[in-house]
C-alpha cells in the first residue's frame, strides 16, 4: 500500500461505492458536527448542577438521564466530544508533523542518517503508547496537555517509518534524480517532490489512528492521569460513574458508547480509505 | 540465516541499549526526591544523606547511569519504594499473572478471529462478510475498561456467572495450597494436579481474558480476510481451482498458509498492545497482575517500580518481535534478504 498509492482526488469517487466507508464518513461528519454545535445543541448549560435532579434515569428531559451531581449526561456528552477530538487533533497534528519530517528526511538521504534516525524510532517504538503515556502523564501535571504531549511522543515515531519507506521509494524516481542533476538543493526537492507524494498514505494513516488516539487519551482519563474535573471528558466521566453501573447504568453506558462511537467511526472511515487506495485492490 | 541473525540481534540490542537510556532519563525527571521518599518524611539530615549516598544520588548522570546499567545487567532492579522488596522479586510475581492473562486472551483470539477471517473472504462483499467486517471494526473500537466494567457488572454482578474479581478464590490456599513452579498459576495447578485451583482460575479468567481478547480477535479477523483474499488470486490458487477443488478447500489447503505469514507478525504486535490494554482490564477485575503492580507504584511515585515495569514491558516487546522475525526468516526465506 505505501508505494504507489494513486492520489486522494483520484480515489474518492472509487470510495463512494464502498459504502462501509461512507458510512463511517458520515458517522464522523455527525460527531464532528455534535461537538462543534454544543453549545447549542445541548439542552443544559455545561456545569449546571442540580443537586434535587441527582441520577434521574434517561427521560424526556434528560435523554441520557443525569449524573451523581445532577448534571445532564447527555450535555456533557456533547461537550466531552470536543475534548476528544480536540486532543486527537492535536496529538495527530503533531506527530506527523514530527514524524513526517524526520521519516522523509531519513528516506530520502539513505544511508548512515537514516540508519540513526530509524533506530531512534525503533526505541519509541519498543514502548507501547499507553504505557510510555503512563509514565510521562506521572511526571507532569494530570491535564489535557499533560495527555496530548504524552500521547504524540510515543506516536510520531509510526509516521517516522511510513514516510521513510514510502520517501526512499520515491527518491528513486526519474524525477527526483532530474531535479537532483539540476542542481536542486536537497531540502528543496524533499519539499517539492519527496513530501508531496508521500503524503496520501500518511493521511490514510492519520484517520485509522484517530481511533487509536481517542481509545488512549480516554483510558489515560479513566486512570485519572488526564482530564481533570470539571473538564467534560468520556474517560473521566467513565470512571467517576463506574461505581454505580449496576444501580445507574446510564451514567457510565452513554459516555463508553461515545467513545466506541466515535473511535469506530474513524477506524470505518480509515479502513475503508486504505481500501480505495490500495492500488493492489481485490474487488 | 546465521547473517541475518547476527543482524537481528545487533539491532534488538541496541534497542535495549535505547530503551534503557530512555527509561533512566524519564527516571530522572520524575519530581520529589526518591531520598525522601525512601527515608520517609521525618528522616533526619544524616538518614537522609545516608539515603543519597546510598542510591548514588550526589554522583554526576552519566555516572550514574553506568551504575544503573550495571545493576540491571547484575539482575539488581532497585528496591521498591512502596513494598521494599527487590523490584525483581515483585515483577517475578506480577508478570506471570500478566502473561497468564494475556496468553488466555491471545489463544481465545488466534481461535476466533482466524476462522472468521477465512468466514468472511469465503463469502466477500456478501451477508457473513459485512458481519465480520462490522464485528471486528466495533471489536477494535471499544474502549476495554468500559467493556471490562461493562462485562463485570452484567455477567459477574447481575447474574452472577462468573466471579467479580482477583485470580482465584483465596480459600483454597487453605484447603489445596498451590505449590509454585512457574508462577503461572493455571500452568502450575495443571502440572502439580491441583484440580480445585485450575478450575476456580479457569472460572475466574473467562470475563478478564475474553475483554483483552476483543482488539487481538478484530485485527487478526481483518488481516486474515484481506491476506486470505490476496492470496486467492494467486497462481496457486488458481492452480486448486483449475484442478477442480472447491473455493473453500482452495481458500484452506493453498491459500491459508502463506496468508498466515502476516497474521504470525501481526500477533507479535498485538502481543505488547494487549498486555498494555490488559493493564486496564486488570485494575477492572482486580487481576494481580503488572497493571495492578503499576497502578499501585504510581500512586505511590514508586520510581524504581515503575521504571521495571517500563523495562520489562519494552524488553519483552522487543524480544517477541525478534522471535518473530526469526521464526518469519525459517518459514519464508525471502524476509531473510530485506
Amino acid at each position: 500500500m505505501t508505494h504507489d498509492a494513486p492520489p486522494l482526488r483520484r480515489s474518492l469517487p472509487r470510495l463512494l461505492p464502498d459504502r462501509f466507508a461512507a458510512f463511517g464518513a458520515v458517522l464522523i461528519v455527525l460527531v464532528v458536527l455534535a461537538a462543534v454545535l454544543a453549545p447549542w445543541l445541548a439542552p443544559y448549560p455545561l456545569d449546571e448542577v442540580r443537586p434535587l435532579e441527582r441520577l434521574r434515569p434517561p427521560s424526556a428531559e434528560h435523554w441520557f438521564g443525569t449524573d451523581q451531581v445532577g448534571r445532564d449526561v447527555l450535555t456533557r456528552i456533547l461537550y466531552g466530544g470536543r475534548t476528544s477530538l480536540f486532543i486527537a487533533a492535536a496529538v495527530l497534528a503533531v506527530s506527523a508533523l514530527a514524524g513526517v519530517t524526520l521519516g522523509v528526511v531519513a528516506g530520502y538521504a539513505g544511508g548512515r542518517l537514516r540508519d540513526v534516525i530509524m533506530r531512534v524510532t525503533d526505541v519509541f517504538l519498543a514502548f507501547p503508547a499507553l504505557l510510555l503515556s503512563l509514565a510521562l502523564a506521572v511526571v507532569l501535571q494530570p491535564g489535557v496537555n499533560t495527555v496530548i504531549l504524552a500521547i504524540a511522543v510515543t506516536w510520531w515515531p509510526w509516521y517516522t517509518r511510513l514516510s521513510a519507506s514510502v520517501a526512499a521509494s520515491i527518491a528513486t524516481r526519474p524525477y527526483v534524480d532530474a531535479a537532483r542533476c539540476l542542481g536542486v538543493p536537497a531540502p528543496l526537492i524533499i519539499l517539492r517532490h519527496v513530501l508531496p507524494n508521500s503524503l496520501t498514505p500518511v493521511l490514510v494513516q492519520l484517520s485509522l489512528d484517530a481511533g487509536g488516539v481517542i481509545l488512549t487519551a480516554a483510558a489515560l482519563s479513566y486512570l485519572g492521569l488526564g482530564a481533570q474535573e470539571p473538564t467534560a471528558e468520556w474517560g473521566l466521566m467513565v470512571q467517576q460513574g463506574q461505581t454505580l453501573f449496576t444501580t445507574n447504568w446510564w451514567v457510565v453506558a452513554f459516555p463508553g458508547l461515545a467513545i466506541l462511537l466515535t473511535a469506530f467511526a474513524f477506524n470505518v472511515l480509515g479502513e475503508g480509505l486504505r481500501g480505495a487506495l490500495d492500488p493492489r485492490r481485490v474487488r | 540465516m546465521l547473517r541475518h541473525l547476527a543482524r537481528r540481534l545487533g539491532q534488538a540490542l541496541l534497542v535495549v541499549a535505547g530503551v534503557v537510556v530512555l527509561t533512566f532519563a524519564v527516571m530522572r525527571v520524575v519530581p520529589g526526591d526518591p531520598a525522601v521518599a525512601f527515608a520517609g518524611p521525618k528522616a533526619t539530615p544524616e538518614q537522609l544523606a545516608a539515603a543519597r549516598e546510598r542510591f548514588g544520588l550526589d554522583d554526576p548522570l552519566p555516572a550514574q547511569l553506568l551504575a544503573y546499567v550495571r545493576d540491571l545487567v547484575t539482575g539488581d532492579w532497585g528496591i521498591s519504594l512502596r513494598t521494599r522488596q527487590p523490584v525483581r522479586d515483585d515483577l517475578a510475581l506480577a508478570f506471570p499473572a500478566s502473561l497468564e492473562l494475556v496468553g488466555a486472551a491471545l489463544l481465545l483470539a488466534i481461535a476466533v478471529g482466524i476462522p472468521l477471517g477465512v468466514l468472511a473472504a469465503r463469502y466477500k462483499t456478501k451477508f457473513p462478510d459485512f458481519g465480520v467486517r462490522l464485528g471486528s471494526m466495533l471489536a477494535v473500537s471499544v474502549p476495554v475498561f468500559w467493556l471490562a466494567l461493562a462485562l463485570q457488572t452484567l455477567f459477574a454482578g447481575a447474574l452472577g456467572w462468573f466471579p467479580v474479581a482477583g485470580e482465584y478464590d483465596a480459600r483454597l490456599d487453605t484447603t489445596s495450597p498451590l505449590t509454585l513452579w512457574t508462577n503461572i498459576t493455571a500452568v502450575d495447578a495443571l502440572i502439580t494436579g491441583n484440580w480445585p485451583i485450575l478450575t476456580s482460575t479457569l472460572h475466574h479468567l473467562v470475563l478478564p481474558a475474553l475483554v483483552v481478547a476483543a482488539y487481538p480477535a478484530g485485527v487478526i479477523a481483518q488481516m486474515t480476510r484481506a491476506a486470505l483474499i490476496e492470496e486467492a488470486g494467486q497462481d496457486h490458487a488458481r492452480m486448486g481451482r483449475a484442478l477442480g477443488f472447491g473455493e473453500t478447500s482452495v481458500l484452506t489447503r493453498f491459500a491459508l498458509r502463506p496468508a498466515l505469514n502476516p497474521v504470525l507478525s501481526l500477533i507479535a504486535l498485538v502481543f505488547a498492545y494487549a498486555l498494555v490494554n490488559g493493564f486496564l482490564v486488570e485494575a477492572v477485575f482486580n487481576w494481580p497482575g503488572l497493571g495492578r503492580y503499576a497502578a499501585e507504584s504510581i500512586r505511590s511515585l514508586d520510581t524504581p517500580a515503575i521504571a521495571g515495569v517500563t523495562l520489562l514491558v519494552a524488553l519483552v516487546y522487543v524480544l517477541v518481535n525478534l522471535v518473530v522475525d526469526l521464526l518469519q526468516g525459517l518459514v519464508d526465506p525471502r524476509v531473510r534478504v530485506r
